[in-house]
């Protein structure tokens, strides 16, 4: 039975994996995500996993793709530089349709950037880091039993997808402390070594054959049934090919398969949008500033709501139109030059205006800031140029 | 009598993408017979390989395969073995992959002792990208990135890989097949990490650049200039139980099994300490 206790972030994250089944960890160290893997180092042997500190990010990836197709639920976490390194994996686990999770504890960038300042700059990273057009599923925690929920549910649906998830959130996520519900070690040591269940198999393993748009169940290396996993480009066989009819429908189907709202639950949390003229736009931690923040609007007698994304790729472009069908104007706010911010403005079209606010210096947005800014769009009429507002 | 291994091959996927003259195959031959002598159920082997026209022989083989990224093959058999001890796990690298893009990797799993068979083919060349130089390319010799030849030292694998804690490492050639399967007979029984690295050819690109002729000319040239490792072979004087018989050296490169260590595997290590729930 779970029960309530004071955590910070990355440990919620490392509970999160176990209790998902996770049973191999592969990681180099990197603030602010390092507890992620001091967790995993911790609990791993003891619920009868393995945890591997590698010799860089890219073996980290490597490692739990292997072990992935192994049968093993497997994670690695780090932070902006080694996510920079890890995208090199994230196409190949994309194209090549191996479930894994990776977890992204975001700070301040470019480079090494400003150890370890919160931010949220990995986020077209997170969408665009690879090369070639490959599909991602990214999660966005906003709090620390939430950082357990997903990273838990990553698993799922990579699992499900068979492709990499990111559970992408900021410095204050993973370092706050907040109560949440955790199972007792004791209770996932008895859970034991978990393997992923390999479904039976009439020859010949089409590993690549999609059924009802998404791909068959992976079989995992060693169940008695050999097939072919590559980086090339594969039809459903799995070996290369080079025919253009064949490579264009693989990539076709490879980039639809995951749809807007991969899961139940998933869908955007939408906080006070019924009447509201101005919707605040935030995820991670700027979406507890953006509520506290619409919560001083409403109480100014400002119409504001909040829309936050638990799922920031693929983006949630059916609610988005549906307010921009009917607000005046999104704020978004994040601790980036506007990167999600884009998406948004794509995805609205026009149709409302679309005011940034971002902050790029290491500190967390406060709700003040993203205030005044609600304030200013709400007292505007017409669609004038958006006042930009950069701290 | 050499054993027939074709059914270890992926016979549907041929004609293979290798160049005529190329001494791969003849290592690939080596490589199945010594599976095949120690009886390696194919549902539990996997070969596992990176990048380069070494690396493509992975899917010529009827087993598991993963065909990964750059360099980074045994990272990726690092996991795969974690996750399932009982395969039997092959990873095949050049000398680009295994030695410049990959040398981190090589180290470091040399270090972990994982208990993976290493085997890289060494023909002195990038062969897939065009002809380029590679760690092993001898100073002097030509390349299509070496017009006026090689600027640099070449890399000796074995000493690396025996320096970064490898417990087992060996450099067979693609002259010798019959010397080269008892070595990978060795090598696949060794409870640990074990390094084969081969000299093999590359007619079309190295051959040419350098002007020593096809495939027969460069297979020839290995043993004229090994001559002494050749009688070596034949003597079947490389392989050294205790370690203590000198092996071959000749042209600054070693030949033979060059050592052996017992040393904790890593496989062991994590899988024994999870089933005592993390304690001592």
């Amino acid at each position: 039975m779970a029960k309530l206790r004071l955590v910070r972030g990355n440990t919620a994250c490392a509970y999160g994996a176990v209790s998902a089944g996770c049973r191999f960890y592969a990681g180099y160290p990197i603030t602010p995500s390092s507890e992620v893997a001091e967790e995993m180092a911790r609990l791993l042997p003891r619920v009868g996993g393995v945890f591997v500190q590698m010799e860089d990010e890219m073996a980290s990836l490597a490692a739990c793709i292997g072990a992935s197709l192994g049968g093993l639920r497997a994670m690695t976490a780090t932070s902006g530089p080694g996510f920079t390194l890890m995208q090199e994996h994230l196409g190949y686990a994309a194209l090549a349709e191996i479930p894994c999770v990776v977890v992204d504890v975001m700070r301040l960038g470019p480079s090494t950037g400003f150890p370890t300042a919160p931010a949220q700059g990995d986020v077209c990273q997170a969408r665009w880091g690879s090369h070639g057009d490959y599909p991602v599923l990214v999660l966005s925690p906003a709090g620390v039993q939430e950082v357990f929920d997903l990273t838990a549910r990553a698993f799922e649906l990579a699992d499900r997808y068979r492709t990499p998830v990111v559970v992408l959130y900021d410095e204050v996520v993973g370092h706050m402390m907040e109560p949440a519900a955790l199972p007792p070690v004791g209770e996932l040591e008895q859970a034991g070594t978990w393997r992923r269940p390999s479904p039976p198999v009439r020859a010949p393993y089409l590993p690549y054959a999609y059924t009802d748009g998404t791909p068959p169940p992976l079989v995992s290396f060693g169940e008695g049934v050999r097939y072919h996993v590559t980086g090339l480009i594969h039809d459903e066989t799995g070996f290369p090919t080079v025919d253009p009819a064949k490579v264009g429908e693989m990539l076709g189907k490879l980039n639809r398969k995951i749809p807007e709202v991969p899961a139940e639950g998933l869908e955007p949390e939408l906080y006070a949008t019924e009447d509201a003229e101005v919707v605040v736009v935030a995820y991670g931690i700027t979406a507890r500033a953006a509520k506290a923040a619409v919560k001083q609007a409403r109480a100014s007698g400002l119409r504001a709501g909040l829309l936050r994304p638990r799922v920031l790729w693929p983006s949630p472009e059916r609610v988005l139109r549906e307010l921009a069908s009917r607000v005046q104007a999104f704020v978004v706010a994040e601790m980036n030059c506007g990167q999600w911010g884009r998406e948004v403005e794509r995805l609205v079209c026009r149709t409302a205006e679309v005011v940034p606010v971002n902050q790029v210096d290491g500190t967390p947005l406060a709700p003040e800031a993203i205030l005044q800014a609600v304030a200013e769009a709400g007292g505007r009429t017409g669609c004038g140029v958006a006042a930009g507002r950069t701290a | 009598m050499i054993a027939d291994v074709r059914g270890y091959l992926r016979e549907a996927r041929m004609p293979h993408i290798l160049c005529p003259g190329c001494g791969h195959g003849i290592v690939l031959g080596a490589l199945l017979r010594a599976v095949h002598a120690l009886q390696v159920p194919q549902d539990r082997l996997a070969v596992v390989a990176g990048i380069g026209c070494s690396s493509r022989l992975a899917g010529y083989v009827d087993a598991c395969t993963l065909h990964t990224t750059h360099g980074r093959a045994l990272a990726f058999a690092t996991g795969l073995k974690l996750a399932r001890p009982e395969l039997t796990v092959v990873v095949l690298t050049g000398d680009g992959d295994g030695l410049s893009i990959g040398g981190n990797h090589l180290i470091h799993a040399a270090r972990r002792n994982v208990d993976l068979t290493c085997v890289l083919f060494n023909n002195a060349v990038y062969g897939m990208t065009g002809g380029q130089v590679a760690p092993t390319t001898q100073p002097g010799w030509l390349a299509s990135t070496a017009p006026y030849g090689h600027p640099e030292p070449a890399f000796d694998g074995c000493a690396l890989v025996q320096g970064a804690g490898g417990t087992f490492v060996a450099r067979g050639m693609a002259y010798d097949p019959l010397g080269l399967e008892e070595i990978f007979r060795e090598a696949l029984r060794h409870p640990g990490f074990s390094y084969v690295e081969v000299l093999t050819d590359c007619p079309v690109y190295f051959g040419r650049y350098n002007r020593l002729g096809e495939g027969p000319e460069l297979l020839w040239s290995q043993k004229a200039r090994f001559t002494e490792v050749g009688q070596m072979l034949v003597q079947k004087r490389f392989v050294s139980p205790d370690g203590t018989a000198p092996p071959g050296r000749v042209d600054g490169l070693q030949f033979g099994i060059l050592h052996r260590a017992q040393r904790p595997e890593f496989t062991r290590v994590c899988w024994g300490r999870a089933a005592r729930g993390g304690g001592e």
